[in-house]
Protein backbone atom coordinates (compact mmCIF):
# COMPACT_ATOMS: atom_id res chain seq x y z
CA UNK A 1 0.00 0.00 0.00
CA UNK A 2 1.42 3.30 -0.83
CA UNK A 3 0.42 6.93 0.36
CA UNK A 4 -2.18 7.35 -2.46
CA UNK A 5 -3.64 3.76 -1.33
CA UNK A 6 -4.05 5.09 2.38
CA UNK A 7 -5.70 8.32 1.36
CA UNK A 8 -7.79 6.50 -1.20
CA UNK A 9 -9.21 3.87 1.55
CA UNK A 10 -9.70 6.21 3.94
CA UNK A 11 -11.70 8.52 1.76
CA UNK A 12 -14.02 5.90 0.23
CA UNK A 13 -14.67 4.70 4.13
CA UNK A 14 -16.50 7.77 4.67
CA UNK A 15 -17.28 9.60 1.59
CA UNK A 16 -18.25 6.91 -1.08
CA UNK A 17 -20.32 8.96 -3.72
CA UNK A 18 -23.65 7.70 -4.09
CA UNK A 19 -23.72 8.98 -8.20
CA UNK A 20 -24.03 7.38 -11.37
CA UNK A 21 -19.98 6.94 -11.80
CA UNK A 22 -18.42 6.57 -8.25
CA UNK A 23 -15.43 5.95 -9.31
CA UNK A 24 -14.87 8.64 -11.53
CA UNK A 25 -15.93 11.31 -9.01
CA UNK A 26 -13.24 9.72 -5.95
CA UNK A 27 -11.33 10.00 -8.67
CA UNK A 28 -11.71 13.42 -9.43
CA UNK A 29 -11.46 14.53 -5.62
CA UNK A 30 -8.07 12.36 -5.49
CA UNK A 31 -6.67 13.56 -8.60
CA UNK A 32 -6.95 10.27 -10.04
CA UNK A 33 -8.55 8.76 -13.18
CA UNK A 34 -11.74 6.35 -13.07
CA UNK A 35 -9.52 3.72 -14.40
CA UNK A 36 -7.19 4.43 -11.93
CA UNK A 37 -8.74 4.38 -9.01
CA UNK A 38 -10.68 0.76 -10.36
CA UNK A 39 -7.65 -0.75 -10.49
CA UNK A 40 -6.38 0.33 -7.04
CA UNK A 41 -9.65 -0.61 -5.29
CA UNK A 42 -9.46 -4.40 -6.58
CA UNK A 43 -6.27 -4.43 -5.86
CA UNK A 44 -6.55 -3.15 -2.21
CA UNK A 45 -9.61 -5.54 -1.85
CA UNK A 46 -7.62 -8.76 -3.10
CA UNK A 47 -4.95 -8.02 -0.41
CA UNK A 48 -8.08 -8.35 2.06
CA UNK A 49 -7.35 -4.16 3.53
CA UNK A 50 -11.12 -3.73 2.82
CA UNK A 51 -12.82 -6.48 3.81
CA UNK A 52 -16.55 -5.50 2.18
CA UNK A 53 -17.58 -2.12 -0.14
CA UNK A 54 -21.32 -1.87 0.54
CA UNK A 55 -23.95 -0.71 3.21
CA UNK A 56 -24.04 -1.15 6.87
CA UNK A 57 -27.76 -0.70 7.81
CA UNK A 58 -29.15 0.74 11.10
CA UNK A 59 -30.61 -2.44 12.37
CA UNK A 60 -33.05 -0.82 14.22
CA UNK A 61 -34.45 1.41 10.82
CA UNK A 62 -35.00 -2.45 9.28
CA UNK A 63 -37.59 -3.20 12.19
CA UNK A 64 -34.66 -5.72 13.68
CA UNK A 65 -33.44 -5.45 17.36
CA UNK A 66 -30.25 -6.23 18.03
CA UNK A 67 -28.19 -6.42 22.13
CA UNK A 68 -24.30 -7.49 23.38
CA UNK A 69 -24.48 -10.75 25.49
CA UNK A 70 -21.61 -12.15 27.65
CA UNK A 71 -21.43 -16.00 29.31
CA UNK A 72 -18.63 -17.61 31.52
CA UNK A 73 -17.95 -20.36 29.31
CA UNK A 74 -15.48 -23.11 31.68
CA UNK A 75 -12.38 -24.36 29.46
CA UNK A 76 -13.82 -27.70 28.92
CA UNK A 77 -16.83 -26.07 27.41
CA UNK A 78 -15.59 -23.32 25.07
CA UNK A 79 -15.65 -25.51 21.86
CA UNK A 80 -19.50 -26.21 22.31
CA UNK A 81 -20.00 -22.78 23.32
CA UNK A 82 -17.75 -21.37 19.95
CA UNK A 83 -19.50 -24.14 18.11
CA UNK A 84 -23.27 -23.21 19.44
CA UNK A 85 -22.93 -19.15 19.30
CA UNK A 86 -21.19 -19.25 16.20
CA UNK A 87 -24.00 -21.60 14.26
CA UNK A 88 -26.54 -18.35 14.25
CA UNK A 89 -26.21 -16.08 11.19
CA UNK A 90 -27.66 -13.68 14.17
CA UNK A 91 -24.27 -13.80 15.64
CA UNK A 92 -22.04 -10.86 13.88
CA UNK A 93 -19.37 -10.44 16.24
CA UNK A 94 -17.85 -13.29 18.99
CA UNK A 95 -14.54 -12.68 20.95
CA UNK A 96 -13.06 -13.81 24.17
CA UNK A 97 -12.51 -11.39 26.56
CA UNK A 98 -9.88 -11.41 30.00
CA UNK A 99 -13.15 -11.27 32.14
CA UNK A 100 -14.54 -13.78 34.36
CA UNK A 101 -17.73 -13.83 32.00
CA UNK A 102 -14.84 -14.65 29.16
CA UNK A 103 -17.34 -14.53 25.66
CA UNK A 104 -18.79 -11.59 24.15
CA UNK A 105 -21.15 -11.75 21.54
CA UNK A 106 -23.57 -9.53 19.70
CA UNK A 107 -26.73 -10.73 18.41
CA UNK A 108 -29.43 -9.08 16.23
CA UNK A 109 -32.88 -10.73 15.26
CA UNK A 110 -36.29 -9.75 13.99
CA UNK A 111 -37.39 -9.07 17.62
CA UNK A 112 -36.71 -9.07 21.20
CA UNK A 113 -38.19 -12.58 21.78
CA UNK A 114 -36.39 -13.74 18.91
CA UNK A 115 -33.19 -13.02 20.91
CA UNK A 116 -34.64 -14.36 23.80
CA UNK A 117 -35.16 -17.82 22.46
CA UNK A 118 -31.30 -17.73 20.63
CA UNK A 119 -29.61 -17.37 23.82
CA UNK A 120 -32.12 -19.90 25.89
CA UNK A 121 -30.97 -22.32 22.83
CA UNK A 122 -27.30 -21.55 23.31
CA UNK A 123 -27.71 -21.98 27.03
CA UNK A 124 -29.22 -25.33 26.39
CA UNK A 125 -26.65 -27.04 23.60
CA UNK A 126 -23.67 -25.49 25.50
CA UNK A 127 -24.47 -26.11 28.82
CA UNK A 128 -23.39 -22.37 30.22
CA UNK A 129 -25.31 -19.29 31.38
CA UNK A 130 -26.83 -17.76 32.54
CA UNK A 131 -26.07 -15.32 29.19
CA UNK A 132 -26.14 -11.97 30.56
CA UNK A 133 -28.65 -9.84 28.15
CA UNK A 134 -26.86 -6.24 27.55
CA UNK A 135 -29.13 -4.12 24.97
CA UNK A 136 -28.20 -0.34 24.19
CA UNK A 137 -30.09 1.66 26.40
CA UNK A 138 -28.43 4.78 24.97
CA UNK A 139 -26.25 5.25 22.22
CA UNK A 140 -23.33 7.90 22.26
CA UNK A 141 -21.36 7.22 19.03
CA UNK A 142 -20.83 4.85 16.37
CA UNK A 143 -18.07 5.54 14.26
CA UNK A 144 -16.50 2.68 12.01
CA UNK A 145 -14.33 4.41 9.66
CA UNK A 146 -11.50 5.68 11.36
CA UNK A 147 -8.14 7.42 9.64
CA UNK A 148 -5.92 5.03 8.12
CA UNK A 149 -2.70 5.38 10.54
CA UNK A 150 0.62 3.86 9.54
CA UNK A 151 2.08 1.23 11.59
CA UNK B 1 -41.30 -6.25 10.43
CA UNK B 2 -41.52 -7.26 6.74
CA UNK B 3 -43.86 -4.11 6.65
CA UNK B 4 -41.19 -1.61 6.78
CA UNK B 5 -39.35 -2.68 3.56
CA UNK B 6 -41.76 -3.19 -0.08
CA UNK B 7 -39.79 -6.65 -1.12
CA UNK B 8 -37.80 -4.69 -3.89
CA UNK B 9 -36.26 -3.09 -0.87
CA UNK B 10 -35.72 -6.05 0.52
CA UNK B 11 -34.17 -7.49 -2.64
CA UNK B 12 -32.14 -4.00 -2.67
CA UNK B 13 -30.73 -4.43 0.61
CA UNK B 14 -29.90 -7.59 0.07
CA UNK B 15 -27.73 -6.66 -2.55
CA UNK B 16 -26.33 -3.37 -1.00
CA UNK B 17 -24.88 -5.13 2.17
CA UNK B 18 -22.58 -7.38 0.12
CA UNK B 19 -20.02 -6.06 -1.89
CA UNK B 20 -20.98 -3.50 -4.63
CA UNK B 21 -19.68 -4.19 -8.09
CA UNK B 22 -16.06 -2.27 -8.68
CA UNK B 23 -16.83 -1.04 -12.23
CA UNK B 24 -18.08 2.28 -13.65
CA UNK B 25 -21.71 1.85 -13.61
CA UNK B 26 -21.53 -0.45 -10.14
CA UNK B 27 -25.26 1.23 -8.85
CA UNK B 28 -26.94 0.23 -12.88
CA UNK B 29 -25.89 -2.55 -12.34
CA UNK B 30 -27.42 -3.37 -9.18
CA UNK B 31 -30.52 -2.12 -10.54
CA UNK B 32 -30.64 -4.30 -13.86
CA UNK B 33 -30.71 -7.53 -11.80
CA UNK B 34 -33.66 -6.27 -10.22
CA UNK B 35 -35.83 -4.28 -12.27
CA UNK B 36 -34.79 -0.83 -11.63
CA UNK B 37 -33.20 1.55 -12.98
CA UNK B 38 -29.85 3.60 -12.05
CA UNK B 39 -31.24 6.60 -10.68
CA UNK B 40 -34.14 4.24 -9.04
CA UNK B 41 -31.19 2.75 -6.91
CA UNK B 42 -29.51 6.00 -6.42
CA UNK B 43 -32.48 7.71 -5.25
CA UNK B 44 -33.33 4.95 -2.79
CA UNK B 45 -29.71 4.51 -1.51
CA UNK B 46 -29.63 8.04 -1.32
CA UNK B 47 -32.91 8.23 0.75
CA UNK B 48 -31.67 5.75 2.62
CA UNK B 49 -28.65 7.50 3.82
CA UNK B 50 -30.76 10.71 4.26
CA UNK B 51 -33.20 9.02 7.05
CA UNK B 52 -30.21 6.10 8.53
CA UNK B 53 -31.61 3.28 7.62
CA UNK B 54 -27.94 2.78 6.02
CA UNK B 55 -25.63 4.36 8.43
CA UNK B 56 -22.82 3.92 6.84
CA UNK B 57 -22.06 3.26 2.69
CA UNK B 58 -18.55 2.68 1.57
CA UNK B 59 -15.06 0.72 2.42
CA UNK B 60 -15.02 -1.39 5.66
CA UNK B 61 -11.44 -2.01 6.74
CA UNK B 62 -9.95 -4.42 8.99
CA UNK B 63 -9.02 -2.19 11.74
CA UNK B 64 -5.58 -4.99 12.78
CA UNK B 65 -4.47 -4.83 9.09
CA UNK B 66 -4.08 -1.01 9.56
CA UNK B 67 -1.84 -0.04 12.26
CA UNK B 68 -4.93 -0.41 15.12
CA UNK B 69 -2.96 -3.21 16.68
CA UNK B 70 -5.01 -3.17 19.66
CA UNK B 71 -8.77 -2.55 20.80
CA UNK B 72 -10.20 -2.31 24.13
CA UNK B 73 -13.28 -2.78 25.43
CA UNK B 74 -13.49 -0.45 28.07
CA UNK B 75 -16.73 -0.69 31.10
CA UNK B 76 -17.45 1.96 33.48
CA UNK B 77 -19.04 1.97 36.54
CA UNK B 78 -21.59 5.47 36.48
CA UNK B 79 -23.66 7.05 38.82
CA UNK B 80 -26.82 6.64 36.58
CA UNK B 81 -27.79 10.45 36.83
CA UNK B 82 -24.42 11.19 35.62
CA UNK B 83 -24.30 8.21 32.30
CA UNK B 84 -25.75 10.69 30.01
CA UNK B 85 -23.04 13.55 30.33
CA UNK B 86 -20.28 10.70 31.36
CA UNK B 87 -21.21 9.15 28.14
CA UNK B 88 -21.04 11.91 25.44
CA UNK B 89 -17.29 12.85 26.80
CA UNK B 90 -16.31 9.31 26.64
CA UNK B 91 -18.20 9.75 23.15
CA UNK B 92 -15.90 12.54 21.81
CA UNK B 93 -12.36 10.96 22.25
CA UNK B 94 -10.88 10.50 18.69
CA UNK B 95 -9.75 6.87 20.01
CA UNK B 96 -13.24 5.91 20.67
CA UNK B 97 -15.14 4.28 17.67
CA UNK B 98 -18.09 3.18 19.77
CA UNK B 99 -19.85 4.10 23.15
CA UNK B 100 -23.15 2.81 24.42
CA UNK B 101 -24.88 3.03 27.75
CA UNK B 102 -26.39 -0.76 28.75
CA UNK B 103 -27.75 -2.30 31.94
CA UNK B 104 -25.98 -3.67 34.68
CA UNK B 105 -26.58 -7.87 34.96
CA UNK B 106 -25.47 -10.49 37.82
CA UNK B 107 -21.95 -10.15 38.23
CA UNK B 108 -21.70 -6.69 35.70
CA UNK B 109 -21.64 -3.87 37.37
CA UNK B 110 -20.62 -1.48 34.28
CA UNK B 111 -23.39 0.89 32.36
CA UNK B 112 -20.77 2.34 30.22
CA UNK B 113 -19.34 0.52 27.25
CA UNK B 114 -16.62 2.61 24.75
CA UNK B 115 -14.90 0.45 22.71
CA UNK B 116 -11.07 2.31 22.49
CA UNK B 117 -8.23 1.55 18.84
CA UNK B 118 -4.98 2.31 19.92
CA UNK B 119 -1.29 1.16 18.20
CA UNK B 120 -0.61 -1.29 21.74
CA UNK B 121 -2.25 -2.44 24.51
CA UNK B 122 -0.51 -0.01 26.66
CA UNK B 123 -1.88 2.61 24.62
CA UNK B 124 -5.27 1.73 25.54
CA UNK B 125 -4.47 1.83 29.19
CA UNK B 126 -2.71 5.17 29.03
CA UNK B 127 -5.74 6.03 26.94
CA UNK B 128 -8.13 5.02 29.45
CA UNK B 129 -6.55 6.49 32.29
CA UNK B 130 -6.77 9.85 30.79
CA UNK B 131 -10.74 9.71 30.35
CA UNK B 132 -10.92 8.19 34.16
CA UNK B 133 -9.12 11.37 34.73
CA UNK B 134 -11.65 13.62 32.17
CA UNK B 135 -14.53 12.13 34.04
CA UNK B 136 -13.73 11.54 37.51
CA UNK B 137 -14.87 7.69 37.18
CA UNK B 138 -12.07 5.30 38.57
CA UNK B 139 -14.11 2.08 39.00
CA UNK B 140 -13.59 0.62 35.38
CA UNK B 141 -12.34 -2.32 33.44
CA UNK B 142 -10.42 -2.92 30.48
CA UNK B 143 -11.57 -6.07 28.42
CA UNK B 144 -9.47 -7.20 25.61
CA UNK B 145 -10.13 -9.72 23.30
CA UNK B 146 -7.48 -12.81 23.43
CA UNK B 147 -9.38 -14.57 20.68
CA UNK B 148 -11.82 -13.64 17.84
CA UNK B 149 -14.26 -16.57 16.98
CA UNK B 150 -16.37 -14.55 14.66
CA UNK B 151 -16.70 -11.74 13.11
CA UNK B 152 -19.15 -10.94 9.97
CA UNK B 153 -21.64 -8.44 8.68
CA UNK B 154 -24.96 -8.79 9.72
CA UNK B 155 -27.28 -9.89 6.58
CA UNK B 156 -30.50 -8.97 6.65
CA UNK B 157 -33.62 -10.22 5.07
CA UNK B 158 -32.34 -13.53 4.59
CA UNK B 159 -34.64 -16.52 4.96
CA UNK B 160 -33.40 -17.81 8.33
CA UNK B 161 -35.08 -14.90 9.71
Amino acid sequence: MDQTDKKLITYIQAGFPVCARPYAAVGEKLGLSEDEVIERLRTIKDSGEIRRMGASFDSRKLGYSSTLCAVHVPAGKLDAAIAAVNSYHNVTHNYERNHHYNMWFTVIAPSKEHINEILQEIEEQAGVGPIINLPAIKLFKIQVDLPVIDG
Amino acid sequence: MADILTEREQALARMLQDDIPISPRPFAEIGESLGMTEDEVVAKVKAWLESGTIRRFGAMVRHQKLGYKANAMTAWDVPDGKAEEVGRILASASEVSHCYQRPRAEGWSYNLFAMIHAATPEECHQVAARLSEKIGIEDYELLFSSREFKKISMKYFIEQD
